[in-house]
């Protein structure tokens, strides 16, 4: 019996040996596979980001705010890009970027607060949820101690799909985090209770800061402004050697209520030159082909153009998911602009697919605990 | 602590006193007298060694801390010497129910929902910073009660009830609404939760942000009657989703004047049919059924047990629950009573539960300004720290409002916090014009004040050069505080990094401030 066990060991031991560099792989397991999420904060217009150029009714209830037919960048013969997502056809043509259109849930919220806690806590719409749909995931499926984070938050302090429990850091960028850091050196006492958590939180901010204090030289540029820092410092997290599962980033702006041309190309130029210099600087660090890009937010916008040459608060909205391994390709539904519902469009895509995606085909976990619920995926992902 | 026997004497008979006219209002029934016969006794008795029973520092400052913002070394020396029960009581009676200051001069001011629209876009604009600049003046006003106010109880009240009957500025869109609201559960704050539920509910920021307006007959919002179940009253599982549907009907008609912002009552939006709600029916209208909900014994179970997290611990005492519930109901919801019971049940003063809360983000910024006696000027950096360390008030999160404790606390959080503090700290060390730069905590504040316009900056720099701690007065008057210590004055519990002896005074205030027990109560 004994005998047995010491054997069993030895075979698992063997084959951790065999295999060139598998050591890390095994103790990162799942989580080699690095997920970055892109909140576009305030809603995204998905009709004028990924735009049906081909239907009339898209003219006819956008008079002045429409993205014309002859400058949408054509993915198909009746869909393209805001002319600002140009650059994003050399992923394209890569095949390594996924449109899913229709992206919603039912009885959709028009609340800025309570829509964007139903897409971070992945509840229903009548559901108070206060944990992450990844703290949840994490929980069930613990990512490695060795860790830098579960989570980098860089951009907002609202830790969103990792609040509740997930080993989430925030950050601007790494050297302010290094400097603040040394605030909470750690106590080394126990305690319990409340003091336990507190504990257990600098703790938390000391680990992420001892594996945070390599500084890449990369070759790639990174575009100037915010969104640009960024991606800058989400590649500098990602560079460090200890690991981590989730980077998330917000590009803020999306409540284009008046005024919205001019903003909106703002953004989505922001957007695409962000995305393409992560796309390089990912390549750089042999990464393009773990890591999975995923934009969301809180919903999309009114079919119609309003009267101050913006849009209101609308419901389902178009995503992109983007990488090595990404299928490219248009997903989802066109927007039904002939069948809507108080002005707004129905979703094709329950949120929870995308998530559910991630899970099942990008971490191979189960969704349950996460999303408590079976949700189709998505064939986005190659293997 | 007192070798004066004289005062020592006097606060021992009015222990006494005071315990029998709160013993009176609990039990005034003529089935009673027998008890308080026997009460009056044992009081008398307890009142001759009241003396002894002064119930210390530590006590003193437990108390002080969960029913306050923080504690001065000579609040809690006063307070050390009573007994648990007179100092109960104190606190109680010393109770306000109006605000100290006026609100701000434009507070009554009222703009119709959407009266934006018309606007042309320079204009709505402007009228947006307006609208900005209003919530930080609202928010300002409320703080400086806080710092302010002669009974802090009243304010962790109205905050209380502020984070239990919710409603936010993000959607109610008005000032002069949520401040009225202000005061209503400012008023009602330590005084009868059927009445405070009853005004509520009518209160027109409420309706707003709950919708009851477009709740008309034939044409039911169950937003109120849902959230009055689940959050007000009764707490999920005690009702089903039919209450729901029959609940809302009954609430049809209450509204509010668009062009005033006043309550309405509009009778042809009623539905005066027969309702059936948790078993009993008739044509009830929004009133009966408050009144169905405020029979059932859990809820008085549901508020007590929240009171419970508030000023005890995390993990409610079912049983002392259920008792003090009863209690609470008996008294027909006299939040006095509660709250009497809860402050003198042996769980609150069990060792156990000792820095068992984390404070919240008002326990810090308004705790820690009045504890080490800072003088400040305009509010705005701790209106705008409050904003960033997540307890924006008049702006909670959602209908459910902060969740509190742990949830609280995040990397993010609290090396937020540590450098707000350790900024205070510097706001004596510096000569003014070197400092005004640092006090912004990080880049949310900065940001903010950038949304007050061109002079925001500018203005912000100034309130946080007239930030000031007097440390050698404050070390002063801890010196002259029988029995306080500045660890026993700051620390709910022993410190998680052990305080070396013989510490200059900045760096160990520096070091216990920064203590992961200082985010405890």
């Amino acid at each position: 019996m004994q005998r047995r066990e010491f054997l069993k060991l030895l075979g698992a031991g063997a084959l951790v040996g065999a295999a060139p560099g598998a050591a890390w792989a095994q103790s990162a397991g799942a989580y080699r596979n690095l997920l970055l999420l892109i909140e576009l904060k305030g809603g995204n217009d998905g009709l004028n980001s990924v735009v049906p150029y081909g239907d009339p009714a898209y003219y006819n209830l956008r008079p002045r705010i429409a993205i014309k037919r002859d400058e949408a960048v054509q993915l198909d013969e009746r869909t393209g890009l805001h002319p600002a997502l140009a650059p994003l056809m050399a992923l394209w043509q890569a095949r390594e970027l996924a449109v899913i259109q229709g992206v919603g849930y039912p009885r959709p919220n028009l609340s800025h607060f309570r829509s964007i806690e139903i897409w971070d806590t992945a509840s229903s719409s009548e559901r108070y949820l206060h944990q992450g749909w990844l703290a949840r995931a994490f929980a069930a499926h613990p990512v490695p101690g060795s860790f830098v984070a579960d989570g980098v938050i860089v951009g907002s302090q609202e830790l969103g799909p990792l609040a509740g429990g997930a080993r989430a850091i925030a950050l601007a960028n790494t050297e302010q985090f290094l400097r603040q850091a040394r605030l909470a050196a750690p106590a080394g006492g126990a305690g319990s209770g409340a003091l336990a958590f507190l504990l257990k939180v600098e703790a938390d901010i000391a680990q992420a800061a001892s594996g945070l204090k390599q500084n890449y030289a990369f070759r790639t540029g990174f575009p100037k402004g915010g969104f640009g820092d960024q991606v800058h410092t989400a590649a500098q997290v990602i560079a460090n050697p200890s690991g981590v599962a989730v980077v998330r980033l917000t590009l803020s702006g999306f409540d284009t209520h008046q005024n919205q041309p001019g903003q909106h190309a703002n953004l989505l130029g922001q957007l695409s030159a962000g995305l393409l210099a992560l796309r390089s600087a990912l390549q750089e660090l042999n990464r393009w082909d773990s890591t999975l890009i995923v934009t969301y937010a809180e919903f999309g916008r009114r079919a119609a153009e309003n009267s101050s040459n913006g849009t209101d608060h609308g419901t389902a909205n178009a995503h992109f998911v983007l990488g090595g391994r990404v299928k490219g390709g248009l997903y989802g539904q066109a927007p039904q602009l002939d069948r809507l519902d108080n002005g707004n469009l129905a979703y094709a895509v329950d949120f929870r697919s995308v998530y559910a995606t991630v899970l099942e085909r990008w971490w191979a976990l189960d969704p349950m605990p996460a999303l408590g619920a079976k949700f189709p995926v998505l064939d986005l992902i190659r293997a | 602590m007192s070798t004066n026997p004289r005062v020592a004497r006097n606060s021992a008979a009015k222990a006494a006193e005071i315990a029998l006219f709160a013993f009176g209002a609990i039990c005034g029934t003529f089935r009673c007298l027998a008890q308080r016969q026997a009460a009056i006794l044992s009081l008398v008795l307890l009142a001759g060694t009241a003396q002894a029973a002064g119930m210390g520092v530590d006590e003193a400052r437990l108390l002080l801390n969960r029913t306050g913002f923080g504690a001065t070394p000579q609040e809690i020396a006063e307070y050390a010497r009573y007994a648990r029960t007179e100092a109960v009581e104190r606190l109680l009676r010393g109770a306000r129910n109006l605000p100290r200051g006026f609100g701000p001069e434009w507070i009554d001011e009222y703009q119709r929902p959407g009266a934006l629209r018309a606007l042309s876009e320079d204009e709505r604009k402007a009228a947006q910073r307006v609208q900005f600049e209003r919530a930080v003046e609202l928010r300002s006003w409320w703080l400086t009660e806080m710092l302010a106010t002669s009974s802090p109880l009243t304010e962790r009240m109205t905050l209380f009830w502020h984070n239990h009957f919710v409603s936010s500025l993000q959607k109610v869109k008005s000032p002069k609404l949520m401040y009225r609201q202000n005061l209503l559960l400012r008023r009602h704050a330590l005084g009868n939760f059927g009445e405070l539920l009853h005004a509520v509910s009518k209160d027109p920021a409420m309706i707003v942000y709950l919708d009851t307006a477009t709740n008309r007959r034939g044409r039911p919002n169950e937003n109120f009657a849902r959230e009055a179940m689940e959050l007000f009253t009764l707490g999920e599982g005690n009702y089903t989703e039919q209450d729901v549907r029959e609940a809302a009907r009954a609430f049809t008609g209450w509204s509010i004047e668009p062009e005033t912002g006043e309550y309405r009552w509009r009778p042809f939006a009623h539905d005066g049919g027969a309702k059936t709600v948790l078993g009993r029916s008739g044509n009830f209208d929004g009133d009966a059924v408050l009144d169905i909900l405020l029979a059932q014994p859990a809820t008085a179970e549901f508020v007590v047990a929240k009171l419970w997290r508030e000023f005890v611990s995390p993990q409610p005492d079912a049983a002392e629950v259920r008792r003090i519930g009863a209690r609470f109901r008996d008294s027909d919801y006299d939040i006095k009573v509660a709250l009497r019971e809860l402050l003198l049940s042996p769980g609150f003063w069990a060792a156990s539960n000792r820095a068992a809360l984390i404070k919240s983000p008002v326990d810090l910024v308004v705790g820690t300004l009045h504890e080490l006696e800072i003088s400040i000027g305009d509010p705005l950096p701790f209106v705008l720290a409050l904003r960033q360390l997540g307890q924006d008030l008049f702006a909670p999160p959602n209908v459910k409002g902060w969740p509190g404790g742990e949830a609280w606390i995040n990397s993010t959080t609290l090396l937020a916090r540590k450098q707000f503090l350790q900024r205070l700290l510097r706001a004596q060390a510096e000569p003014a014009d070197s400092r005004g730069a640092s006090m912004p905590a990080g880049p949310a504040s900065m940001s903010s004040p950038a949304r007050l316009g061109m002079d925001g900056r500018e203005r912000f720099m100034r309130a946080a050069a007239a930030v000031r701690l007097d440390r050698s007065a404050w070390f002063g008057r801890l010196q002259a505080a029988p029995g306080t210590s500045v660890e026993r004055v700051l620390l709910a519990g022993d410190p998680a990094r052990p305080v070396p002896s013989a510490m200059p005074e900045q760096e160990l205030l520096r070091q216990l401030l920064l203590d992961p027990a200082y985010q405890l109560k």
